[in-house]
């Protein structure tokens, strides 16, 4: 398929969707409106409010937030586990003992830490930090482990013939393995920092994306908590696209995983 | 370089040992090419990794240039089987590190690394990440990223084995043509007899594994510069290769033999 039928079909979809929405709420069939508009909302006004956002500026700050937690998150987890998955893959009993404490924090849903980090740490951005932290560490640390774990025997021997001593080898093989272990996840990792970010701005907080559509949503307008979700939806793509980038600077040694698309 | 009486173990993971290599010998002089040949399974390559250090042996010594080998032979260069290149490392580079572990700063290791890659044909593909690399380039920048080195004796464990015919006498004549410049010692493993005839100075054969040992050794006597197509017409090669097969024939039935049992 080419690009351009492609993008015109994936326009197509949204067109359609949005006509769909628009129609089942504005008109009704056999007597009766299938989505109520109390509880759908409908475009125009979803559109509207999103437009009136950016208008009046409003967004930015919220927007400004929810990107400096994530980030944040994203940093502080990602040093985390960078850290710690070294220590544990070349330290395996630390790692055996530890073993089932990982296990458990992990197998935690996340949410419910998000009531204690907001008592520790208050409304401000540290609690979503916090929260953030506690998705992204476990991802990172993973695969990191992962990574220093399965370096591949034959590389590893061929580096030791090379002369290298337990510096260089960490520098030019563990290090470089590990890190296109956790660049493989970055798309997942960046994903749950912004996910830990509006959870927590939705349980609590004064600005955020989360923030917008917990407000919206308390007062039943439900075309705020619509356009809320869109902006979000957006951000994350935006986001998604730097990473992309990113990731395509960073592992340029890597052969393309993506095969099918000739 | 000797090998005297080698004993190889290996603890079975239901108790007991499975013994590997049983009392070889085997003496590899100064500048001498020597090739292992043997059913498949016989412990040609547990034999390399004993010469490299990278494996103790259960009994029996290891003596390099005289001295008692106990750690890693730093006087060797290793050419393993599997791909052994760097992933994350352009060719130059991956040519370049066994200098800059060395200690050579890379502003000197580079070009030396450089002129390298133009000896074994790939000046141009400096800029190169493996997964990029053809399996018969990966092979040269391997073969120039040991003998960068400059080591004494150079360990080969079927290094052509994944190639193709071709590629396989193209690299043999590589490989002699280098060898021919700057003799070293080198201990060849192969289960290929005519490659084995063709390259080397001495034939070792060894029976099938479990509990394997030396069980021929024969001499060479084909001239020197030899070109590896032309040398298989030879009289001497014909005469040779009947009189180790009729010995080595016998122990590949029994190689095989014991892998369909198993």
């Amino acid at each position: 398929m080419s690009r351009v039928s492609l993008l015109s079909l994936q326009i197509l979809v949204a067109i359609v969707t949005l006509a769909l929405w628009y129609v089942l709420s504005s008109y009704p069939i056999f007597g009766h409106v299938v989505l109520p508009p109390f509880f759908f909302s409908n475009p125009i006004d979803v559109g509207n409010q999103v437009v009136a956002w950016f208008a009046s500026g409003v967004i930015w700050k919220h927007l400004w937030v929810t990107l400096e937690e994530s980030i944040l998150a994203f940093i502080i987890g990602s040093i985390g586990g960078v850290g710690v998955g070294f220590w544990f893959a070349r330290q395996p009993r630390t790692a055996a003992v530890f073993d089932p404490y990982v296990k458990m924090v992990n197998a935690l849903p996340r949410v419910v830490l998000a009531p204690i980090f907001t008592l520790w740490l208050g409304l401000g951005i540290w609690s979503k930090v916090a929260l953030g932290v506690t998705l992204v560490f476990f991802i990172v640390f993973f695969n990191v482990y992962q990574g220093v774990k399965e370096v591949s025997p034959t590389v590893l021997a061929n580096a030791r013939m090379l002369g290298m001593n337990e510096r260089q080898l960490m520098r030019h093989v563990y290090w470089p393995s590990a890190l296109s272990w956790m660049f493989s996840s970055l798309h997942t990792s960046v994903g749950f920092a912004v996910v830990g970010a509006v959870v927590g701005e939705y349980l609590g907080s004064a600005a955020g994306l989360g923030y917008l559509i917990q407000q919206a949503e308390g007062v039943f307008d439900v075309a705020g908590v619509f356009a809320g979700m869109f902006v979000l939806a957006a951000f994350v793509i935006v986001i998604d696209a730097v990473v992309s980038l990113i990731e395509k600077r960073l592992l340029v040694w890597r052969p393309e995983v993506t095969g099918s698309q000739a | 370089m000797a090998l005297d009486d080698v004993q190889v173990a290996f603890r079975l993971a239901g108790g007991g040992t499975y013994t590997a290599v049983e009392r070889a010998s085997l003496r590899v002089a100064d500048g001498e090419f020597v090739a292992i040949v043997g059913p498949t399974g016989c412990g040609k390559s547990t034999l390399l990794n004993i010469a490299a250090g990278l494996l103790a042996p259960a009994a029996g010594t290891v003596d390099i240039f005289g001295a008692p080998l106990t750690t890693l032979n730093r006087q060797a260069g290793y050419l393993f089987q599997a791909d052994a290149l760097f992933p994350w490392k352009t060719a130059l580079e991956n040519v370049a590190i066994g200098l800059e572990t060395a200690g050579t700063p890379v502003s000197e290791a580079r070009p030396r690394a450089h002129e390298w890659l133009k000896r074994v044909g790939l000046g141009a593909f400096g800029d190169r990440y493996p997964h990029m690399l053809s399996g018969g380039q990966r092979k040269r920048v391997g073969l120039a990223q040991v003998l960068i080195r400059d080591p004494k004796i150079l360990l080969m464990d079927e290094p052509f084995g994944p190639l193709d015919a071709q590629t396989r006498q193209i690299m043999g004549n590589l490989l002699l043509d280098l060898w021919n410049a700057d003799r070293k010692a080198v201990l060849f493993v192969t289960h290929d007899l005519e490659e084995a005839i063709a390259l080397s100075d001495r034939v070792v054969i060894m029976s099938a594994g479990p509990a394997a040992h030396i069980i021929g050794d024969w001499q060479v006597p084909l001239k020197r510069p030899r070109d590896i197509s032309e040398v298989k017409l030879d009289e001497a090669f014909h005469d040779l290769h009947r009189d180790i097969w009729h010995k080595l024939k016998a122990e590949v039935v029994k190689g095989y033999a014991m892998t369909e049992g198993a």
